[in-house]
């Protein structure tokens, strides 16, 4: 036989006396997780760099009496592995032993209890008894941040949250200080964190060590039911899950890594879900009496507000109707149904936030164009333009970062000022918003030579410049695919939607006139605004006289002006879906309700409903099933949606034949620590020393 | 100077030595000073190699690897930067060679790091020294501004085109920073702890780049090996420990010191006749050969060669070449706690079972020590040793774990005699308070 010297493509091993094979390079942990056999560790996080630490995954090889870590130990030609033989089963139960020298058993008191990897590996592999009768080493408890608490006396040092604060996030603002059994997590400032306050730190922690202060002794986890739901603010679409106990929101996390974020979620979506129970939530409709806002009953407020349409609406009047970046998308098309076949008027508009629609038309007729989030982690290249992204698009960020340390992709950052890219990027450029096109001449050459590129780009590119920007992509000659960056949970499903005078639902021309949001305002002759979870009166002034009807969590600035206030129910106590950024569709679900609210859905059906209006039932199921029907590129699998994951909504295809108005888009410019109008109400956010923080911040 | 030199002593590494001003570069190159590294230019990197291998030099830091082995495992034709980084974080209880070598000889250290420069193809070199070496880098500083001087470093050294730089870096009073990786960590200006190997240091040492990493002793050995040869060193010693080594013994020794011997010689050798003995009238209890990590030897397996093979097969190791010699008035256990105190001071805290299981270690061994306890915890001191040794991230840990071990299988009558007269004293007292 021949001997050759290509590398072997399968690696036969022994592994508890049955052969398997595997693929060379695999590490030995995988090994035993890819075929169902538990090694225990705690310092391998799967993503993370290796750190051998916590010794819990010792095996033993080819029976020598040496145990090698599992964790750093690749499988070779030949390897005969034991996992359970007695010398490993005795190590782990030793390990688990010094282990609890320090620990302090304060489980029943220990938020992490019951969810606690030590527990639940001393259950399986410990021993029943302890030998140790010495005094404890003890340090105590001590804040880091508004948000997060450490636990010296629980900490077991596996480094996780050093690693996914430095290595994940990239922000590195934990660290490691004394020695030997005083060593202990330090955050950045020596007493206290200046980070993104993410939390990651929290849930990472195997055990009790580092708590949320929004949660700390708040609750037992088995006290909970848990709601996977999409996060209600920024448009990365995160799935969250909610602890829920007594209708109250205690916590949030992504534990089980499901959903596209898998476990990445910021301050916003880990603690800023408090808005949620914000005292100043509306509970009753509100109708003005006497000049003065009163709480009144729904059948009063709704039959109130369904005459006026109709005497409006026979009379031929204005409508303007405002819908929202943050409604579902089936509220999203039940209001657009309603303004257009409801009251026939096309005045409808939402406050844009990135031209989705220029590029989508500018796209046209070209397949694969549209990224989704996926291809943030498996591009070669990516390209971003005119967006802080780790402080507007911290998923975005994440998983390009992710991208970067597991397969070195090569970024290029071209923003008005610095940004957490640049610390990777293998080009950085400052050029102020508007005078991107011009510079990006000057890496012509050097992006022509990427495999491939992902192009993100803000609000600065809009109108004609997305066109010339898809033309300089196209020109490349190689596989370019585009992400238009909007603000909000679903600014991308608003327009998805249609809630713009010159889009019907898909991306169909309208072909009526309407009037845009600020031609609404400024109409001295309008005579009904209606708002949808939005607030066009902030900072901006009514030219004439309309009768205003709001849906909304809290009496905002335009709700305060209003004739009828609805209260409306929250993105976490309500049903439907909502597209993201990289237009990929998700469940939101009704983790909790708030007294005397009701979704807009149920809103706007029950407005139909009382005008006489034949508009569908308006269950958020029946909704979607239209949805799918009729807008292009929503028939997504329902299998994928109804797991909870995220299903693909595949690009829009064919010239959208409209100008895309780009003097309404503007960003809102949110950082990390705000959130519209929802910052205002959350407590989390307003805590942190960070806030409210700063775009392109210099480091 | 510690001690009086002895006429057993062969006198290679410490030729210098007691010769006035034997630090300044005048005094080593009116003796022979930097002829090591001229001769090494002259012959080239590989013939070096060959040298180094032929003087059957193990690395005298504790480990004992084969030195030239080491240097051939330097991809020296990489086209990253190549370091040479000296470890000098002598820190090893028992052990006090490379501060001799440093004060008295500073030259045929710096002389040994050129030559590995020269054929590793490095530019850059660094002396890591031991935090509370402090006053060593004064010397140090002196020592590399006159080699700068007279062009053993820096820019065209002795006309070759070849540019080599040395620094010194302190380091802040870590044993750990002593373990090759977490010593790179720490030159690095990061927390000294170990590294994950593979990679070695050899490919991927210092900011990622291949790193020849030796101790003080082992260069300044090969200054001398490339002067006069590799035979000419390997003489001295058995076939796989080529020759001399500083030998540190302490203790209960008429003469303790620190002594250049041949590798052959034997142990009883170096406490009888170079060491002067035990004093009158005591008896030998045990001796630590290899610094405070090696495994404890009892009197009658002290008859074994001091080389790195022989000790070996004794059960315990060469280690760093500090000799720790006991006579029957020491307490054992307050030796195991003695130990065990200083690796759990210097535990660097990353893996379980060392920073746990020395704490451990040593909170039953202070029980113990003062006489409380039972026989149970002497168990329990044993399987903890057993339970951390080969389990931890780094050799700290066995170094911890190892010597403990042996104290306690080798000497459990010491401890069941201790424990007994305490509880003995303990009831006598109680009765009386009662009376």
């Amino acid at each position: 036989m021949a001997t050759t010297t290509a590398p072997p493509s399968v690696i036969n091993a022994k592994l508890n006396g049955q052969d398997i094979q595997t693929k060379p390079g695999t590490l030995l942990i995988n090994l035993t997780k890819e075929l169902g056999i538990e090694v225990p560790a705690f310092c391998y996080y799967e993503g993370f760099s290796l750190q051998a630490a916590c010794r819990m995954c010792l095996v033993q090889v080819n029976n020598s009496p040496k145990l090698l870590p599992g964790c750093t130990t690749i499988v070779t030609e030949g390897m005969v592995i034991e996992t359970e033989s007695p010398l490993v089963v005795e190590a782990r139960k030793s390990m688990l032993e010094f282990l609890l020298v320090n620990h302090p058993l304060d489980c029943p008191v220990c938020d992490k209890g019951g969810e606690c990897e030590l527990q639940d590996m001393v259950f399986k592999y410990g021993a029943g008894e302890s030998r140790f009768v010495d005094i404890k080493h003890h340090e105590p408890e001590r804040p880091f941040s508004p948000v997060v608490y450490y636990d010296p006396a629980r900490c077991i040092l596996c480094y996780r949250c050093v690693r996914v604060c430095d290595e994940g996030y990239g922000v590195n603002a934990l660290g490691v200080v004394n020695r030997g059994v005083l060593s202990e997590i330090a955050p950045n400032l020596g007493d206290q964190l200046n980070c993104d306050e993410c939390g990651a730190c929290i849930d990472i922690c195997p055990v009790g060590a580092l708590t949320s202060h929004t949660y700390r002794y708040k609750t037992r986890p088995w006290e909970m039911k848990h709601v996977g739901t999409t996060c209600a603010h920024c448009s990365n679409g995160c799935k969250t899950t909610l602890g829920v106990r007594n209708d109250e929101i205690m916590r949030a996390n992504n534990r089980d890594a499901s959903g596209l974020n898998e476990e990445f979620l910021c301050i916003k979506g880990r603690f800023g879900f408090d808005f949620n129970h914000h005292a100043e939530r509306l509970q009753s409709p509100l109708m003005r009496v006497d000049g003065e806002l009163q709480p009144v009953s729904w059948s009063k407020a709704l039959a109130a507000v369904a005459s006026k349409f109709n005497a409006v609406k026979s009379a031929g009047g204005k409508f303007g109707v405002v819908g929202s970046n943050h409604t579902s998308n089936e509220e999203n098309y039940y209001l657009q149904k309603f303004a257009r076949q409801g009251l026939g008027t096309n005045h409808l508009d939402h406050a844009r936030t990135g031209d989705v629609v220029t590029l989508v038309d500018a796209l046209s007729g070209k397949n694969g164009k549209l990224a989704v989030m996926a291809d943030l982690y498996q591009t070669k290249a990516a390209l971003v333009i005119g967006s802080d992204l780790a402080q507007q698009h911290p998923l975005l960020a994440y998983e390009l970062r992710r991208n970067f340390r597991h397969h070195q992709a090569r970024v290029y950052a071209m923003t008005p000022g610095p940004v957490r890219e640049d610390s990777y990027a293998v080009a950085k450029a400052r050029v102020p918003f508007g005078e991107e096109l011009a510079a990006l001449e000057s890496w012509r050459e050097a992006l022509a030579k990427e495999p491939e590129l992902l192009i993100l780009f803000g609000d600065s590119i809009k109108g004609d410049a997305v066109r010339r920007l898809v033309d300089f992509g196209e020109s490349l000659g190689i596989p370019v695919k585009y992400v238009a960056l909007v603000d909000y949970a679903n600014s991308r499903g608003a327009i998805d939607m249609g809630l713009v005078p010159e889009l019907l639902p898909g991306y169909a021309a309208s072909g009526q006139p309407g009037m845009t949001l600020p031609e609404m305002l400024a109409d001295p002759k309008l005579d009904v605004l209606w708002v949808v979870g939005a607030d066009p009166l902030a900072g901006a002034k009514l030219a004439g006289k309309p009768f205003v009807v709001v849906q909304d969590l809290f009496l905002t600035a335009t709700a305060a002006a209003a004739d009828v206030v609805f209260p409306a129910a929250s993105a976490y106590e309500k049903k439907g879906t909502v597209t993201n950024v990289t237009g990929e569709l998700q469940r939101l679900n009704a983790a909790v309700k708030t007294m005397g609210t009701k979704p807009d859905l149920e809103i706007l059906g029950l407005l139909g409903k009382e005008m006489g209006l034949d508009l569908g039932i308006w269950i958020a199921d029946a909704v979607l099933e239209e949805i799918r029907r009729n807008v292009r590129g929503y028939n997504v699998t329902m299998p994928i949606l109804a797991s909870g994951g995220a299903a693909l909504t595949s690009p829009v295809n064919g010239r959208v034949n409209v100008a895309s108005r780009p003097e309404l888009i503007r960003s809102a410019g949110d950082t990390l620590f705000t959130s519209g109008t929802l910052t205002k109400y959350s407590q989390v956010l307003n805590s942190v020393p960070e806030r409210p923080g700063q775009l392109y911040k210099p480091v | 100077m510690f001690n009086q030199p002895s006429p057993h002593e062969v006198k290679i590494l410490t030729r210098r030595f007691g010769v006035e001003n034997s630090f300044r570069i005048d005094v080593s190159l009116a003796h022979q000073g930097y002829e090591g590294l001229k001769k090494a230019i002259a012959m080239g990197a590989d013939a070096v190699i060959n040298e180094v291998k032929a003087s059957a030099l193990r690395g005298r830091g504790g480990a004992g690897f084969p030195t030239g082995m080491k240097w051939s495992f330097i991809p020296r034709t990489s086209p990253k930067p190549k370091y040479i980084v000296c470890n000098a974080d002598e820190s090893e209880p028992g052990t006090c060679k490379d501060r001799l070598l440093i004060q008295n000889d500073p030259h045929s250290l710096i002389e040994g790091i050129a030559i590995a420069g020269f054929t590793m193809n490095s530019n850059k070199g660094y002396i890591y020294v031991r935090g509370e070496y402090r006053y060593l880098i004064s010397i140090l500083e002196t020592a590399i501004a006159e080699a700068y001087q007279h062009n053993f470093l820096g820019k065209n050294i002795q006309g070759t085109g070849w540019d080599f730089d040395l620094h010194v870096h302190s380091g802040a009073g870590a044993y750990e920073c002593g373990e090759e990786s977490a010593l790179l960590n720490s030159l690095e200006g990061k927390r000294g702890t170990p590294r994950l190997k593979p990679p070695f240091p050899a490919t991927h040492g210092l900011y990622q780049s291949p790193t020849l990493l030796n101790n003080v002793e082992s260069f300044c050995a090969v200054t001398h090996i490339i002067r006069d040869g590799a035979a000419e060193f390997a003489k001295h010693g058995p076939e796989k420990s080529g020759g001399t080594r500083l030998m540190c013994i302490s203790g209960h020794v008429q003469r303790p010191g620190v002594y250049e011997l041949p590798l052959s010689t034997t142990l009883p050798f170096l406490i009888n006749e170079v060491a002067g003995g035990l004093r009158p009238g005591r008896t030998l209890k045990a001796v630590q050969p290899g610094g405070s990590s090696s495994p404890i030897l009892l009197p009658e397996e002290c008859n074994v060669g001091l080389d790195f093979d022989s000790l070996a097969k004794a059960g315990t190791m060469a280690g760093s070449g500090g000799i720790v010699v006991l006579d029957d008035t020491a307490d054992i256990v307050s030796y195991a706690l003695r130990i065990i105190r200083f690796y759990q001071h210097e535990s660097c805290g990353w893996c379980i079972p060392c920073r746990e299981g020395t704490t451990w270690l040593k909170k039953i061994l202070e029980r113990l020590d003062r006489g409380e306890g039972s026989m149970k915890d002497v168990d329990l001191v044993g399987e903890l040793a057993k339970n951390m040794f080969g389990r931890t991230f780094c050799a700290l840990g066995d170094a911890a774990a190892w010597p403990t071990g042996s104290i306690v299988k080798k000497f459990r009558g010491e401890f069941e005699t201790k424990l007994a007269t305490y509880q003995a004293r303990e009831i006598s007292a109680e009765l009386v308070t009662i009376g």
